[in-house]
This record gives C-alpha cells, sequence and structure tokens, in this order.
C-alpha cells in the first residue's frame, strides 16, 4: 500500500500540515507478529490509523479445497498458532457435523481438555504479553512457565509440542496415555499458584492499571456492530458463550463447571480481566473432565469407513488394509453429503467457525473461516483513535491479535 | 410467524426460500431483495450480529445455476439464534450491495471477499483489497484460478533501497 493513497484518503480540505505519518510495523516488537499501521499523528495523539495486513497470506482457504479433511488439519493449526488444537478440534468439528457423525464419549472429553488448555495457553500468551508490551516482564515469565507445560501435555498426547495435528474425521489419531492424566492433574493442582502470582502482580498494579483502563473502550452496542466474539465481546458486555449456547463436544455434561466470565468495561483492562477469569474456569473445566473421562475407544468404529484405521489393523488384517487403501487412495476417499454446513467453536480469540460446501468427495469445495483475529482488528482503527502511540501497544496486546489468523 | 412468512409477507412471496441441514437455517434470496431482506432482519427480527460472511465460487459445482454464493451468517445475540441468508451474483460483472451502513463488520469481510473473489459491493465506503496488494490482478479463490497461481509473485517488482 502506497503512502500516498492513505494521506489523500482521509484529507477534509482543511490545513493539516502538522500532522505526520507514522510508519508502526511490519517488523515491531509491538505487533509481535507482521501487520502494519500507518498511524497519522498529531503530536502523539493518533488522529487516524490505517491497517495495512496481508503480508502473511498464503493461501490457507485456496489450500483447504486442495487437501483432503483429514489433511487440511496440518494448515488450520497454523492458523492460530497459540493455540493450534483449538483450531483442529473447530475443523474437525465442522466436518464431522457435515457429515453427521457422532463421536466416541472418550473423544469428546479429550478433545474438551484439550481446548481448554489450549484456550489457557493462548490467555496467558495474550496476558503476558500485553503486560510486557506495558513494561511488566515478570509476569510475562510466570505466564511463560504454564504455557511450557500445557506444549509439555501436547506434546506427550500427540508427539509434537506446536502443531500437534491430534484430531482426525471420526477421533483423534491415537488415544491418549496414563501419562497424560497425571500430567493433567498435576497441572490442574500447579496452574492456580502461578494463576494467582501474575493476579497479584497486575490486578492492582498503578502503572498496568494506568495504562489499561479507559483504553480502547469498545461499548456494547459497537460490539455487536463490529461482530466481537470471545473474550473482546465479553469485556463489552455480550453474554454470550458458544459453549454455554450452542453446548459441543462434552461441554453438555460440563455445564455446572464453568460460568461465563464478562464484563461490562470494554477496556483493556477489563479485556485483560475476563481472560483471567476465564482461565479460573478453564481449569474447572479441565479438573471435572479428567476426573470423568471415559474409558472405551477413541475413535469411532471402523464400520463407519471415515477413520483411519490403526497400523496393526492395516498390516495384520484384510479388513484394515482395505478401510486404510479406500482412505487413501486418490480415487477413492469417504463420500460426504452434497451440502454446505457452518460449525463454530469457542476459542480462546472468539467464535473460530468454518463455512464448508461439499460436493460430495473428500475435499471441500470451499474451506470459509471466520477467523476472530481477522474480525477483531477490523476494529482497532475504532479503538485506537484518540489515543497516545504508546497505548496502541496495550490496545493491540488486549485484542490479541495473531497474524497468521489474521491473513491465513 | 417465522421469519420466512415475516419476509415474504412484507417483500412479496417467495423472496425467501428457506433450505435447511443439520442445525443450520438457510434462507435463499434474491440479489435485488437482500439489502432489503437483511435491513428487515436487524431491525424487526433482532438479528443485530452479522457473524461471517463467506463468498463460494460454484463454477463447475453439481447443479449450479449461479456463479458466486454469498451467505450471511447472522445471529441474535439475545436468543443465540442463528440464521444463514443466501444470495447469488453471476459474471460478468458481479455486484452486491453492500451491508456495511447495518454493520460495521461488513466493512474487512467484504474487502476480503471482494479481493479474493471479485465480488463488487456497491456502497462500499473503502472497497480496496486486503489480503493481497494493490498490484494484483486476479482473485484467487476463484475456481478458475490455479492452484500454482500465474507467476504473479516471481513478477513483482523489485524495491531497492535507493528507490525506497
Amino acid at each position: 500500500m502506497p503512502l500516498e493513497a492513505v494521506a489523500s484518503q482521509y484529507e477534509t480540505g482543511t490545513d493539516q500540515e502538522f500532522l505526520y505519518t507514522l510508519n508502526f510495523g511490519p517488523q515491531h516488537p509491538a505487533t509481535h507478529t507482521t501487520l502494519r499501521l500507518v498511524l497519522t499523528l498529531d503530536g502523539e495523539t493518533i488522529v487516524k490509523a490505517v491497517p495495512d495486513i496481508g503480508y502473511l497470506h498464503s493461501g490457507f482457504e485456496k489450500l483447504g479445497e486442495d487437501l483432503d479433511f483429514n489433511q487440511y488439519v496440518t494448515i488450520v493449526d497454523r492458523m492460530n498458532y497459540v493455540s493450534p488444537v483449538a483450531n483442529e478440534i473447530a475443523w474437525h468439528h465442522t466436518i464431522e457435523k457435515l457429515m453427521g457423525l457422532e463421536i466416541t464419549p472418550r473423544c469428546k472429553y479429550i478433545r474438551t481438555i484439550l481446548a481448554e488448555l489450549a484456550r489457557i495457553s493462548d490467555h496467558l500468551l495474550c496476558v503476558g504479553a500485553v503486560a510486557l508490551d506495558l513494561g511488566g516482564l515478570t509476569a510475562f515469565l510466570y505466564a511463560f512457565n504454564e504455557r511450557e507445560k500445557v506444549y509439555d501435555i501436547i506434546e506427550n498426547a500427540s508427539g509434537q509440542r506446536f502443531h500437534p495435528s491430534y484430531t482426525r474425521v471420526g477421533g483423534l489419531i491415537n488415544d491418549v496415555n496414563d501419562d497424560f492424566v497425571t500430567q493433567v492433574r498435576a497441572f490442574v493442582k500447579s496452574f492456580p499458584k502461578a494463576h494467582s502470582d501474575v493476579c497479584r502482580l497486575l490486578n492492582k498494579n498503578k502503572i498496568f492499571i494506568d495504562r489499561t483502563q479507559g483504553v480502547g473502550v469498545l461499548t456494547r452496542e459497537e460490539a455487536i456492530n463490529r461482530s466481537c466474539t470471545g473474550p473482546v465481546g465479553r469485556a463489552s458486555g455480550i453474554a454470550r458463550d458458544l459453549r454455554k449456547d450452542e453446548p459441543y463436544l462434552a461441554y453438555p455434561e460440563l455445564q455446572g463447571a464453568f460460568k461465563i466470565v464478562c464484563s461490562n468495561g470494554g477496556d483493556c483492562l477489563a479485556r485483560y480481566l475476563v481472560r483471567m477469569g476465564e482461565m479460573v474456569e478453564s481449569v474447572n473445566i479441565i479438573a471435572a473432565a479428567i476426573e470423568n473421562l471415559p474409558s472405551g475407544p477413541v475413535n469411532i468404529g471402523t464400520d463407519s469407513n471415515v477413520v483411519i484405521p490403526d497400523k496393526s489393523a492395516t498390516y495384520r488384517s484384510i479388513e484394515g488394509l482395505i478401510q486404510h487403501f479406500e482412505l487413501f487412495m486418490w480415487n477413492r476417499r469417504f463420500e460426504t453429503p452434497v451440502n454446505e454446513v457452518y460449525g463454530a467453536n469457542e476459542t480462546a480469540n472468539g467464535e473460530l467457525g468454518f463455512y464448508v460446501v461439499s460436493d460430495g468427495s473428500a475435499k471441500a469445495w470451499r474451506a470459509r473461516t471466520r477467523p476472530p483475529s481477522f474480525i477483531h482488528f477490523a476494529t482497532f482503527p475504532h479503538l485506537v483513535e484518540g489515543h497516545q502511540i504508546s497505548d496502541v501497544a496495550a490496545i493491540l496486546g488486549s485484542l490479541n491479535i495473531i497474524a497468521a489468523e489474521l491473513d491465513r | 410467524m417465522n421469519h420466512q412468512e415475516a419476509i415474504d409477507a412484507k417483500f412479496g412471496a417467495e423472496s425467501a426460500m428457506p433450505t435447511e441441514f443439520r442445525d443450520n437455517k438457510r434462507l435463499t434470496v434474491p440479489l435485488e431483495k437482500i439489502y432489503g431482506v437483511l435491513a428487515f432482519l436487524q431491525v424487526q427480527r433482532g438479528f443485530d450480529m452479522l457473524c461471517d460472511l463467506a463468498g463460494i465460487d460454484y463454477l463447475g459445482y453439481a447443479d449450479a445455476t449461479d456463479r458466486y454464493g454469498i451467505v450471511y451468517s447472522l445471529t441474535n445475540t439475545n436468543s443465540g439464534e442463528r440464521l444463514f441468508v443466501k444470495t447469488f451474483a453471476n459474471d460478468p460483472d458481479p455486484e452486491v450491495p453492500s451491508v456495511v451502513d447495518l454493520w460495521e463488520a461488513a466493512n474487512w469481510m467484504e474487502r476480503e471477499l471482494y479481493d479474493l473473489f471479485g465480488v463488487k459491493f456497491a456502497g462500499h465506503p473503502d472497497l480496496r483489497r486486503i489480503l493481497l496488494p494493490d498490484e494484483f490482478t486476479s482473485h484467487p479463490l476463484r475456481k478458475d484460478y490455479p492452484m500454482r497461481g500465474y507467476g504473479e509473485r516471481h513478477n513483482f517488482p523489485t524495491v531497492t533501497r535507493a528507490e525506497s
């Protein structure tokens, strides 16, 4: 985007020579990821902010039309890479909705636990990064300590720390072992201490509150009009959470374990407090889910003709070999209804939805993502106007913009 | 009176064609009535949030009569009800009325759809490309755009330090 294009667009005809333009990003420590802001400044006050995005656009949705439902999971992983498991769960939730599959109770619980761990991981990064940008390094370190434990759990379950690609149509790539349960229990036990450490550092910290309170205020009406969901919407008073409103996975059975955390503030402080509150609820969900983890198979039966048989079945039985062949040959694959469906999950950033159009084959005709980062970032110019340059870091951090999801 | 009957009562018979799949309730609305129907749904029927805007290219899709599908995913934040309103646009000049004045959220969603599909939104305040660079000439999510592209990336002008 040439700079002249931005300036001419907002010229009002009056003498505005005292305004000047500042390029913020694409490589700037406070953007965390690759995005650019063209700020028009009056002294230190932001008169106009024009975001320029697309630096990380890599055609994910086009790839979604070329890869099959199981292969594309490796790509959705890389959308919100702070909580990749949640993206996978949302993607396969939509595919299973399209195909009308009901996954096993054990799979539901494992996915629920992982989705909540991903939420905690995402919120910890967001909270820690906001604190870091505002000068509080210690909270960031406490937060990242706990994120490390989440990665350990995910590594144990899937064999991969960062991009696990753990879910498959109709289940998971493999079941979890007993260590997983031990690790999750240990996490549930150790997390409240780390959480209270962060709370004690920030909740009554005068500098932190001065930098966040009343900054970037989004009223309820604006939040609805601008489609804000997740913590951003709830911090503005939208009492909406898909885990309560449209319960999926194991959430119908865990309704008693958690509450929706809301606030009326609508500012950066409210978004921070909502995220801190949600982490407590997430730990409660995990604690309830891990103690009620059902036994039984983790994948739906192989007679459904959609799940990949495990390796021993592939190598040692003719049925397993046939099914493996059917799923991996280009001219076979599974059949899907010729229709389209929207499925959404409540991920850490907000409502992550997929609008999948199927033409009956194992590949999506169209795999539209509803990216919460993209929709939240659209509110940014509105939020930042009239604030100081230093508030950009606070507002950007509180929206938790993940550029890979922003640009896809 | 359900939404479809209410729309038909206001905009004339067969203004909204209902379909349903799983828990998704869809209404297909002709292009010339789409803006009125969306405004009606927002103001009268409580769909205050435009949750998502999806574009689909139906070129070569079985039994498809129109080329571009645009799906407005509406949500009622009070009741949690969802409704999917679908309309179609066609070549050579696909154009849909913009709903930015109804929902501010549509601003970037419509820009993205324009960028990737080339569907124009009449009345949009700032219809520029958003994800792809301005120099880009095609719309990559169209079905006739090849997976490997047309070599745009290799033909980008190189900006040297002296010129910048």
